[in-house]
């Protein structure tokens, strides 16, 4: 059986998944990003073919996205995160008209045509206080690690208010808070808080318009999502469990599929298992 | 003889400088504000009380500034550091027409009028880029103390080119740098450029006019020195006393007061 991979080179993880014929997915892998992305994508993309149980040669055709996409020298061709970010999405929700990325450093906000292309988009990578680096930053500074951030703040009743002008400044604020008793968690929540202010000024920017797809790493905090829910005051959809972090690397797997099966309508025949499109 | 003094409590550090009728420094302090701001200005102004072998009371005026100013409780005024960083400035460098103060949290553009007084003035308090926490972050990222940060950039010959502009991203960029096996001191001189670049870019909002000159913490480390002058095109007047610039000029707000308060007295003898 032949399949697809999409490697997604993200700031903080770099995510690779492959992807059968049928649209199904047969496995996935991530791996912190680090400074070696050409080394990385490899490694990413040998741990889901494992993952998959699918030996190199059955695959037939990947694609790379994410910041890193140019370093994946594997990859037959390129794509933009916004690009296999709208594939994604629109795969799992077909109604998708506005995606919502939030990632380690970088916030995006996008806005689909019917044929899930992306009309418009806004995206902030100069500044942490709009990314998830933020949220990393807060928890820093309160002695917690990223993955505790989730436990942690599910236990607040409450929000602090943070500003969330800037990820330093922030510290003098957090230490403030602290001193004076406020709970880590309320803090925390203040802290996503502030971010959901800023993601939901960005989808503004775009004229967003229901429905919501929330995908990235930091919608993995449930907390997140419920603020977003609220600030919105909408339904949004989220991809179950993980794949909220692997959307961008489906859209990419997908758009290999779509490549192919495009060749092979040229040809007016299916392409031979194992052999690469140009 | 009456002495006047000046409590400078920054962000980062409280200052506390003593000066005696004739305008001469006669005792200054340094120490860490930390979190408890009300005891930073005590212990600042204690220091340089013992510095100055002076007593409390010898003291007539004292004017807290800085961020902290109204955590200076023994004060009798306060007057804002862009006022007070102006004045020192002025009175160290008589042809002072523009200051840039980069401190541990903010970097500061001011244009002063040939008697101290603020024509203009823009600060970046929004945003850590371009300050002092970015040598800060550079220190924490490649674990070199703040004191060496200078002194190595100095020795950089092919500066690297810093393109994030957030202080949290520039962390992860200097640690991409060294993985592409670019040298420290080439690393470090390019962060320097590019607080360099971000300061003179604050520095035209307010109109660059000669002279130029340089205070705040930031000021004492030589590679900020040579590539704020290079970024600027003129060579920025730095004093031995930069470091201090705001509380002398809180110091000499204060003794302004008790000359003020002096003339009244003369009049009706």
């Amino acid at each position: 059986m032949t399949c697809t991979v999409g490697i997604d080179v993200g700031s903080t993880y770099t995510k690779a998944l492959v992807l059968r014929a049928d649209r199904t997915i047969a496995g996935r892998a991530m791996l912190p990003t680090g400074f070696k992305l050409t080394e990385i994508a490899d490694r990413a993309q040998a741990a889901a073919l494992a993952d998959a149980g699918v030996a190199p040669s059955d695959v037939d055709y990947v694609v790379a996205t994410g910041f890193g996409r140019h370093q994946v020298t594997s990859a037959d061709v390129h794509v933009t995160d916004l690009t296999a970010a709208a594939r994604g999405a629109t795969l799992l929700f077909p109604e998708t008209q506005t995606i919502l990325d939030v990632g380690g450093q970088t916030m995006k906000a996008s806005r689909l045509t019917d044929g899930a292309k992306v009309k418009s988009f806004r995206l902030n990578d100069k500044c942490a206080a709009g990314t998830g680096a933020f949220l990393e930053k807060t928890a820093r500074y309160m002695g917690y690690s990223t993955v505790e951030i989730g436990p942690l703040v599910d236990t607040s009743k409450e929000p602090m208010a943070i500003s969330g002008v800037c990820a330093v400044f922030a510290e003098s604020e957090v230490i403030n808070h602290l001193s004076q008793g406020v709970a880590p968690a309320d803090i925390m929540h203040g802290a996503i808080v502030s971010l959901v202010g800023r993601s939901v000024q960005l989808m503004k920017r775009v004229r967003m318009e229901p429905e919501f797809t929330l995908i990235g790493g930091i919608l993995r905090f449930r907390r997140m999502i419920d603020v977003i829910r609220a600030e919105l005051a909408a339904d949004v959809n989220v991809p179950e469990g993980d794949l909220v972090q692997f959307t961008s690397a489906l859209g990419a797997a997908l758009l290999g599929r779509r490549r192919l099966e495009q060749v092979a309508d040229a040809h007016g025949s299916a392409v031979p298992p194992g052999s690469r499109a140009p | 003889m009456a002495y006047a003094a000046g409590v400078d409590v920054g962000s980062t550090q409280t200052k506390a400088v003593i000066i005696d009728e004739g305008r001469t420094i006669v005792a200054r302090s340094l120490t860490m504000t930390g979190a408890n701001v009300i005891r930073a200005a005590e212990q600042a102004f204690a220091e340089a009380l013992t510095a100055g072998d002076l007593r409390e009371e010898e003291v007539e005026y004292v004017v807290g500034t800085g961020y902290g100013r109204y955590k200076v409780t023994f004060g009798n005024t306060q007057v804002t550091e862009i006022s007070c960083h102006g004045r020192g400035a002025v009175h160290m460098f008589p042809g002072t027409r523009t200051v840039v103060d980069m401190g541990g949290q903010d970097t500061k553009a001011i244009r002063v009028s040939p008697s101290g007084e603020i024509v203009d003035f823009c600060m970046n308090d929004k945003c850590a880029a371009g300050t002092g926490r970015f040598l800060g972050a550079a220190s924490s990222a490649l674990d070199i103390p703040l004191d060496e940060l200078g002194p190595t950039a100095l020795r950089g010959e092919r500066p690297v080119k810093i393109s994030t502009t957030c202080t949290v991203f520039a962390e992860s960029e200097v640690l991409s740098w060294l993985g592409k096996g670019k040298k420290i001191e080439d690393i470090l001189l390019g962060v320097h450029q590019s607080i360099a670049a971000r300061s003179t870019g604050l520095l035209r909002r307010v109109g660059i006019e000669e002279e130029v000159t340089f205070t705040g913490g930031v000021a004492r480390n030589h590679a900020m020195i040579e590539t704020l002058n290079r970024s600027l095109g003129v060579p920025v007047n730095v004093s031995e006393d930069s470091h201090y610039m705001g509380a002398l000029g809180a110091a000499l707000f204060a003794l302004d007061h008790i000359l003020a308060a002096r003339i009244p007295a003369r009049h009706d003898a």
